[in-house]
């Protein structure tokens, strides 16, 4: 292991790994990131493995296990290299198979390519599928082409160059002045501009100074932090490094879920290499820049996501917000000035530095630069992450990338921005996604979550939702965000029970503004939006529930009841069978009967019976 | 035994910081899979911090217990994803197979259930992990099943 002292030996060291690599060699990357892992992975991994080493192809055939590469709904994907052909859903079954196709011919497995749903067409490069044809990946780019603990496969395709770039030349100011010129804005939520952060940072006299990544991806519904740790750890840290030099920070800490496993172990060992080769440590490349990076595990706290709450949790107390000013730039962790960043905003970096500010500025709109990622889930065809310029319009989104709603279902509204975030409907497709735009009709860009809901989906049910999440999680320090959530969740419980009148509209709308102008924190501020968002743009919807008694998208389980078409009951008993109530009757091969009295509306006949014979009115 | 077997971080620091008080019930909770009071006022003691605060940070964070969990931790993530997927139902099907009225510990402390907010594997939604596996696309029918597979004679009663 090569403990590098300056940045030509980084050069070198560099050239060394590229050259230890033949390009055309053959080499099976396999996306072992958690959507993927779950869906069986590790066990293909496995078998490819015993079957290169069984066959003696283990150095002919090289194998990889890489970050995720998005498409997680096709999952287990990997690339055979050097064609590049892309295989989805692979299974155990089928890696004799690819193995067999690369070490002869190398004529790729046909089956295992995606398929076109619209043409049918095989797919053979991950490019050319419609999923990623409209991406632009530059922060996501090389999950699929390196292994996450490999420091040798960051530095072949170019990692720590910016460092390099940085320490070799450019003085602090400049590192400042060009995330400034690039137009980065904060990738956490709140968009605020980074560069003006940095700044405020930097001028300040006090010392030491710290810088924070934030990876509390709290938001439920995103996965885009988790999967660039997991996936490209040492790209956050290179960002985190430069940083530090920007910002003449001695310190900085990675604030990490634990509910991320494989994540907090990849950032391990990423930090352990980083250091071993001289990437961090005291004098870094013989720069003179000491920085050192704690990895600090989260204890299960959304609020902790907000970066007063986050500083305080890293000091070892509960995560409560307090009020701004101070910012932490000025007085942050342990009183002293503190850049706190999410893990995209870090990522970013490297790319503005390599790359130019003005080439990044030219990516996205007006006021919203670069690209943003999104995790693109719910009632969609294609779920996974998406790496697209800003200003891209939610029709392409859907459409283009997502592949539509499913089962031929109508779509109903997206959710953006995570618990706080808002619903947008259908109506509003063709919507710029910019800061602006989603701030405008209601909703925000949060981390990046996008749910996409369709006609099945109950508007007041999701709100009830979001707001039982957010009462769950408002840290109790401030009183309208306590009681407030509280109060909007109980009336929305109501309505959703068919107890609510339009006066309980009224006082919802009421609270929600209440809510959104006298809170503490981010959180608190924004938990009315979905609220706000469903009684704006679905208010239909609201008085089905408290005119009519009904829910017309058939969920809230108050107002609905199940019945049998007897036409298309051929007496099964599958459902008589699942019915933990007792409540279906009915003789083998006769049309079955459920009783109201005794149903729960629990749903899981409507998941066994295969005529569709179950009706929900 | 000594005093502080168990709890790293109180073990070797010969002066223990305040700041570390989280990672030093993370790690208790890891090892004895709750925070047992005793330990609790110990590490009050240690780190010269009053109880109520100790207590303060054991009871606000999530992925603390004040009660000794299951053999099998089983969390049902009610993300947004897997929320409009089915999740809830899931989770009904679950408690109703373990006899449990709300999430909790079995009566024979086989399975702890615990709900969460979003594993992260939002484009499998609904899952559920079970200590440190992630079940996918899962199905009220498909509970059972799962179940056995940690735990052959799950307290399963007869179906209708």
């Amino acid at each position: 292991m090569p403990n590098l002292q300056s940045v030509q030996e980084l050069e070198a060291f560099r050239t060394a790994c590229q050259r230890a690599i033949d390009p055309a060699r053959p080499c099976i990357s396999v996306c072992a990131g958690s959507g993927c892992s779950a869906s069986g992975a590790r066990e293909v991994l496995q078998t490819l493995r015993q079957i290169l080493e069984r066959q003696g192809l283990q150095d002919t055939i090289d194998l990889k296990s890489t970050g995720c590469h998005g498409f997680c709904e096709k999952g287990p994907v990997m690339i055979a290299w050097p064609e590049g052909t892309f295989y989805n859903r692979v299974a155990v079954r089928d890696a004799a198979e690819i193995v067999a196709s690369m070490s002869n011919g190398r004529r790729p497995v046909e089956r295992l390519l995606y398929q076109d749903p619209v043409s049918g067409e095989r797919v053979q490069k991950e490019e050319d599928v419609p999923f990623y044809r409209r991406q632009q990946r530059i922060l996501f780019g090389n999950n699929g082409r390196i292994d996450p603990k490999a420091i040798e496969d960051y530095l072949r395709v170019g990692g720590y160059s910016a460092l390099a770039r940085v320490l070799s030349g450019g003085t602090p100011e400049q590192v400042v002045d060009s995330v400034k010129r690039a137009g980065l804005r904060g990738r956490g939520g709140a968009g605020f501009p980074t560069g003006k952060k940095w700044e405020v940072c930097r001028k300040n006299p006090a010392r030491p100074k710290y810088i924070i990544c934030n990876a509390d991806e709290g938001d439920p519904g995103a996965f885009m932090d988790r999967s660039l740790l997991e996936g490209n750890p040492h790209s956050v840290l290179e960002g985190l490094i430069i940083g530090a030099y920007a910002l003449e920070a001695s310190e900085g800490f990675i604030y990490v879920r634990s509910e991320y496993p494989l994540a907090v172990e990849h950032l391990g060992v990423a930090l352990a290499q980083a250091e071993e080769f001289g990437l961090l440590g005291e004098n870094i490349l013989g720069s003179g820049l000491n920085f050192h990076i704690r990895l600090v595990e989260g204890a299960g706290a959304f609020v902790c996501g907000e970066e007063t709450a986050l500083i305080a949790s890293i000091e070892g107390r509960v995560g409560e917000p307090h009020p701004r000013p101070p910012y932490p730039a000025e007085k942050g962790l342990r009183g002293k000035p503190t850049v706190i960043n999410n893990v995209k905003t870090w990522a970013s970096v490297p790319v503005i530095i390599n790359r130019g500010a003005d080439w990044y500025a030219s990516i996205g709109t007006a006021h919203s630069k670069g690209t943003m990622v999104f995790s693109l889930v719910g009632k969609i065809n294609n779920t996974g992450l998406v790496e697209v310029p800003m200003g891209i319009t939610l029709r392409e989104m859907i459409y283009g990338i997502g592949g539509g709603v499913p089962r031929g279902k109508q779509l109903k509204a997206v959710q953006i921005g995570g618990p706080s975030g808002g619903c947008i409907p259908a109506s509003l497709i063709d919507l710029p996604i910019d800061y602006e735009a989603l701030t405008e009709a209601g909703s925000m860009m949060g981390s990046g979550g996008m749910v996409v809901m369709d006609e099945d989906t109950c508007m007041v049910d999701v709100a009830r939702y979001f707001l039982e999440f957010l009462e769950d999680e408002s840290c109790g320090k401030c009183f309208p965000c306590r009681k407030g959530t509280q109060r909007m969740r109980e009336i929305l419980t109501w309505i959703s029970q068919g107890k609510g009148s339009e006066e309980d509209l009224r006082l919802l709308e009421d609270l929600a503004w209440m809510v959104r102008e006298t809170s503490l924190c981010g959180l608190g501020q924004t938990a009315p939006n979905p609220v706000l968002t469903t009684l704006r743009y679905f208010r239909e919807e609201y008085l089905a529930h408290v005119r009519e008694k009904r829910c017309p998208a058939r969920v809230c389980k108050e107002l609905i009841t199940y019945r049998i078409d007897p036409t298309l009951c051929d007496g099964c008993g599958a459902c008589v069978r699942v019915c933990t109530s007792e409540a279906i009757l009915g003789e083998k091969k006769h049309a079955h009967e459920i009783q109201n009295a005794k149903c729960l509306r629990c749903g899981a006949c409507l998941e066994v019976c295969q005529p569709k014979a179950i009706v929900v009115t | 035994m000594t005093q502080t077997s168990g709890v790293k971080g109180l073990e070797h620091a010969t002066s223990p910081q305040r700041e570390n008080l989280i990672t030093i019930l993370q790690d208790m909770q890891a090892n004895f899979h709750y925070l047992p009071e005793a330990k609790l006022r110990e590490v009050a003691d240690r780190l010269r911090v009053p109880l109520i605060q100790v207590f303060h940070v054991a009871t606000f964070y999530s992925c603390f217990s004040l009660e000794p969990v299951g053999k099998h931790l089983v969390h049902v993530c009610l993300g947004t994803a897997c929320h409009v997927r089915g999740a809830p139902r899931v989770l009904d099907r679950l408690l109703q197979e373990l006899r449990l009225s709300q999430p909790g510990t079995t009566k024979d402390c086989e399975f702890t259930v615990k709900t969460v907010r979003c594993v992260g594997c939002c484009a499998l939604a609904p899952v559920v992990r079970v200590d440190a596996d992630t079940h996918h696309h899962l199905t009220q029918a498909k509970v059972r099943g799962l179940l056995r597979r940690y735990h052959r004679e799950a307290p399963v009663p007869a179906a209708a």
